[in-house]
This record gives structure tokens, C-alpha cells and sequence, in this order.
């Protein structure tokens, strides 16, 4: 009986995302303990409003950490798309040609990030570091610091459009998150990524064209972080220079908090999706208890840490538990 | 030459690294179903060799016979499609994959393909990885099971499992013993000689003569870039070949 208990334990605790999602839980029983307006239907809407932006940059972040790679330069594609968007519906171009063009441009960005990094052999930390300041500044050039004015042709329902008291966005989230998780625990792409961040050389000597993992992920990541931030200038209809700013550091948290390995080769979809909730709430729940913001910060640095000690740390006991 | 008396054959290999001379002249030859032990100091050219014949470099003067054919490999790809599967100690698994994935890392096998992704065929991955682990006698309790977890010996059995699974015809081990305990080693000398007894031959490479000699049907040593020894089993001794590694 001991035993068994010991086992369903151990059982529990290798489970990659459970320490994310006790995390969560407690964060939001400690919120709603505070202030019951937390869990309120109108406030919910909210969370589930602003969760996606973070959340679909963070599934892109994730795939190309779990192949080895970082992009630090995800903020700076989510504030570049819709700019170049907006650009090119001034320029007369229709509105869905001109997201279509966008979302290329955007994947275009990914490419260089991983042509850069894979040609040269450079860490793409680096790269991605450049690119992160490259495209930023291209976006205040573009603007000269002004947002543009948003086109008022867009049709922007298909993202943000409300289906009852939810946003068409959390649906997309839902959507890509499904998508991601069968790619990568269903297809041989998934393999191969997880083989090329776990062991590169290994990989190789299997056949697997480990380049191309990389570049497709690079190209994958960015694609996500520039839809991201269609997203969010359709909801506030608006197309801000400064979109973004910071995002990149919220998105590999979100990852981390998840169980994602910094190293590559190991993590999941569903880890990040949580870890991308814990952010948004925590967030949403400081201003619900009417905490100054500055807090914010402060736990997502704590969360991080927590995350990463009870999947290293706590699982290494846990295993060695006699079961 | 180039009749079919051998698996592979290598003839009159030169290998030339920024003007240092690592293989001068090697003819090496590997029977059907041989275990041939290829030995040697640090340096003595076994690595360059053995990654001559698996596809990682041509060799720069000399030619290679598979089967009584003449091949060029330009990658490790290519040898491996022919049935030249090489094990590394550290390269051949990905740790924090399950021990199916890792069988079936590169060549998955597929319900369908959509585009540039296949979609995985876990069943029968599953049963088919748990088949050929029992080929090599290795019990293990789950195909989901960490590579991680596995002891050093265990991990050269999935290897050559999977090696024997996509039926190769040739299998090189470099250094399959090092850094394992007594115990572990003779279960990966077991091992090999499942190999032999499936008919599929194999390349042993060791400084350690004791776990080479015991298993080899011929030994082979390298010294200074050159052959200075190739004997049958029989006609020799662990104190001849110790002599001649050790010479100058």
C-alpha cells in the first residue's frame, strides 16, 4: 500500500509539467483567496484575452530551444510585422495580401537568423541578440517613432473578432498549440528535432539533416512571433513601435517554466502553454489585488527559478526513490 | 581482388591530414560473419580508418570493395544505406530520448507521410523495438524508458540492436568497453558474438587486448599509420600482439 502510494508519487512528480502546474494552481488559489473578482467571469475574459500574444510566441521559442537554438529576437519580429503590414495596405496593396506578405517577411527574418547562425556557425544567441536590436531599430526608423495609422479596411474579426464572451485569438492559440504538440510527439519531424537539440552528433551520424531541423525551427519561430503580433495590433488596432518590447524575455520564461531544457533536446507544448498562463495570471492577478506592478517582475524571476529547481533538482531525487 | 572472399576490402589506404601522415599503405580486410579486432596505440590510425570506411572522409589515395564492388562513400549516410552501421560510444544514442526513439532515430517507421512530415507509427515502433532487444537478450522493462537510465552496457546493446534490427551487413564498434565495469564489458562482448552468430560481421576497435582477443576471430594491429599485424586467432598470442603494440 506504502509502495504503491511511493510509486503513484514518484509517478506524479517525473511528470515534466507538474511543477509548472502546481505553480499555477497555487497562484491562482493564492489570487482568488485575496480577491474573489479573480476568478469572475468578466476577469477570466480578460486572462484568456491577453494570453495568446505571449503564448503563441512562447510554443515558437519552444520548438527552437527543444532543436538547440534561442531567438532572442522574437519581440522585434512581433513589433516588425504589422508594421510592414500596415506598410503595405498604405501602399494600396488589399488588406489579406498585404498580412500574407507580412507573415512571409516575418518568416524571411526567421531564415536569416538561421542562415546566419547555421553558415557561420555562430551561437545563435548572438545572432538573434543582433537581430533583436537590427529589427527594433528598423521598426523606429520605419515609424520614426509614431505609430502609423491602422488601416481601417482591415478586417480584423478573423483574429480578434468575439465568439460569445471569448476572442477569436484564444481559438488560433488552441489551434497552433495542437498542431505543435502532434508535430513534435507524433511525426518523424519531432523525432528529429528532439534527436538534433539531444544530441547533435549523434543525429548526424543517424542521417538526420540536422541544418535543416534547425532552419525549418528558425523559420517556424519567427512565423509565430510575427502572427503573435498581428494579433495583438488587430486587438488594439494600432500598430505601436515599442509592440513587444521585452516579450522575448516573457517567452523563455514561459518556456523554461515549462520544463524546457535551455540545453535543448527536452520539453513540451503543454508545458509552455502552462508556463505562458502562469505569466499572464500572475500578471493579471497583481492588478487584480491591486499590488503595485512592480511585482510583477519580481515573481516571474522567482517562478523561473522554482520552475527550474523542481524539475532538475526535485526529479532527480524523485527517481532515485525506491519503487 | 574483388572476388567475393570478403565483405569489405580495403586496399592500399593513404590518408594525409595538413601534411601529417596518418594511414600510410593499410590493406584491410573484413570476412562474412568475421569478428576482426582492429587494435593499436592512441594515434595508430584505427579512428581514421574506421571513419574512412563509414563515410565521414575518402581516403586520399586507395580504393575500398563491398561486396566485391568498388564503392566511393561521400557521407556516413551513404555506408550506412549499403549496411555499414557504426557505433560510437558517445554518439550513438540521444540520452534524453526513449530507448524506441532512439532505435528508430532517422529511419521511423510511418502509418503515412503529409508533406515533410510522416506521421509515426508508435505500435508498432513499440513492438517492433521490444523484438529486437530481445534479439541481443536485453530485458528491458519499457520501450519508453530513458536511454538516460540505462547502464553503459546496456546502451552498446540497444545499439547493436538497432544495428541488427535495419540488418546490417557490417557493424563497427569503437571502443564498446571503455569506461565500463567488468561485468557490463562481458555482456557487450556477448553481444558481439550474437552478431556472429546472425552471420553479420564486425569491426571491434580497442586498446584493451583482453576484451578483443577473447572474441576475435582475427586481429589486426596498427601502429605509426601502418599494419605490422594480422593474425588468425589461432596462430597467435596475447604476448606476440602486446609485444608488437608496444614496439616503437
Amino acid at each position: 500500500m506504502a509502495r504503491g502510494l511511493v510509486s503513484f508519487f514518484k509517478r506524479i512528480i517525473l511528470l515534466r509539467e507538474i511543477s509548472s502546474l502546481v505553480m499555477l494552481l497555487a497562484v491562482v488559489l493564492v489570487f482568488f483567496a485575496i480577491s474573489p473578482l479573480f476568478l469572475s467571469w468578466e476577469n477570466v475574459a480578460v486572462i484568456l484575452e491577453i494570453i495568446p500574444e505571449l503564448g503563441i510566441v512562447a510554443l515558437g521559442v519552444t520548438m527552437l530551444m527543444i532543436s538547440g537554438e534561442f531567438d532572442l529576437s522574437v519581440g522585434s519580429t512581433f513589433a516588425f510585422c504589422p508594421i510592414i503590414m500596415t506598410m503595405f495596405v498604405v501602399w494600396g496593396f488589399s488588406p489579406l495580401l498585404s498580412v500574407i506578405i507580412a507573415l512571409l517577411i516575418a518568416m524571411l527574418l526567421g531564415a536569416l537568423n538561421g542562415f546566419i547562425t547555421l553558415f557561420f556557425g555562430i551561437p545563435s544567441f548572438i545572432t538573434t541578440l543582433g537581430a533583436m536590436l537590427i529589427w527594433r531599430g528598423a521598426v523606429l526608423l520605419i515609424t520614426g517613432g509614431w505609430p502609423p495609422p491602422f488601416p481601417t479596411e482591415m478586417y480584423t474579426g478573423i483574429l480578434v473578432g468575439r465568439v460569445g464572451f471569448l476572442r477569436a485569438s484564444i481559438f488560433w492559440y488552441g489551434a497552433i498549440a495542437i498542431l505543435l504538440w502532434f508535430i513534435l510527439e507524433r511525426t518523424d519531424f519531432g523525432n528529429w528535432m528532439f534527436a538534433t537539440g539531444g544530441n547533435q552528433v549523434a543525429a548526424r551520424a543517424m542521417g538526420i539533416d540536422t541544418q535543416r531541423v534547425k532552419f525549418i525551427n528558425f523559420m517556424l519561430c519567427a512565423l509565430l512571433a510575427g502572427f503573435a503580433g498581428l494579433i495583438q495590433s488587430f486587438r488594439l488596432a494600432t500598430t505601436l513601435p515599442s509592440m513587444g518590447t521585452g516579450l522575448e524575455m516573457d517567452a523563455i520564461a514561459a518556456t523554461v517554466i515549462g520544463g524546457t531544457a535551455l540545453s535543448g533536446g527536452v520539453g513540451t507544448v503543454i508545458g509552455t502553454v502552462i508556463g505562458a498562463f502562469l505569466i499572464r495570471v500572475i500578471d493579471n492577478g497583481l492588478v487584480i489585488i491591486r499590488a503595485p506592478s512592480y511585482w510583477f517582475r519580481v515573481f516571474i524571476g522567482i517562478a523561473i527559478i522554482l520552475a527550474v529547481i523542481l524539475n532538475s533538482f526535485v526529479r532527480e531525487r524523485a527517481k532515485k526513490l525506491r519503487c | 581482388m574483388g572476388e567475393n572472399r570478403y565483405l569489405v576490402e580495403m586496399v592500399n589506404i593513404h590518408k594525409w591530414f595538413a601534411g601529417v601522415c596518418a594511414l600510410r599503405g593499410v590493406n584491410f580486410a573484413v570476412g562474412y560473419g568475421e569478428i576482426v579486432g582492429l587494435v593499436g596505440d592512441n594515434g595508430a590510425g584505427k579512428s581514421t580508418l574506421i571513419k574512412i570506411l563509414s563515410g565521414f572522409y575518402p581516403p586520399d589515395e586507395g580504393k575500398i570493395f563491398f561486396e566485391g564492388e568498388e564503392k566511393r562513400f561521400s557521407s556516413p549516410r551513404e555506408a550506412r544505406k549499403l549496411g555499414i552501421e557504426t557505433i560510437y560510444q558517445e554518439a550513438a544514442m540521444v540520452p534524453k530520448m526513449s530507448i524506441m526513439r532512439n532505435i528508430f532515430m532517422g529511419r521511423e517507421l510511418l502509418r503515412f507521410r503529409m508533406g515533410p512530415a510522416g506521421y509515426l507509427d508508435i505500435p508498432r515502433m513499440e513492438e517492433e523495438s521490444m523484438m529486437a532487444l530481445q534479439g541481443v537478450d536485453l530485458k528491458l522493462r519499457s520501450p519508453h524508458a530513458l536511454v538516460d537510465e540505462l547502464s553503459g552496457g546496456q546502451r552498446q546493446g540497444v545499439a547493436i540492436a538497432r544495428a541488427m534490427y535495419f540488418k546490417s551487413k557490417l557493424v563497427i564498434l569503437d571502443e564498446p568497453t571503455n569506461n565500463l565495469s567488468v561485468k557490463e564489458s562481458q555482456r557487450v562482448l556477448e553481444f558481439i558474438r550474437e552478431l556472429k552468430r546472425q552471420n553479420i560481421s564486425s569491426i571491434f576497435i580497442s586498446h584493451n587486448l583482453y576484451h578483443v582477443y577473447p572474441v576475435a576471430d582475427r586481429i589486426v594491429i596498427l601502429s605509426h599509420g601502418e599494419k605490422i599485424g594480422d593474425f588468425r586467432k589461432e596462430e597467435t598470442s596475447i604476448e606476440e600482439i602486446t609485444r608488437l603494440m608496444v614496439l616503437p
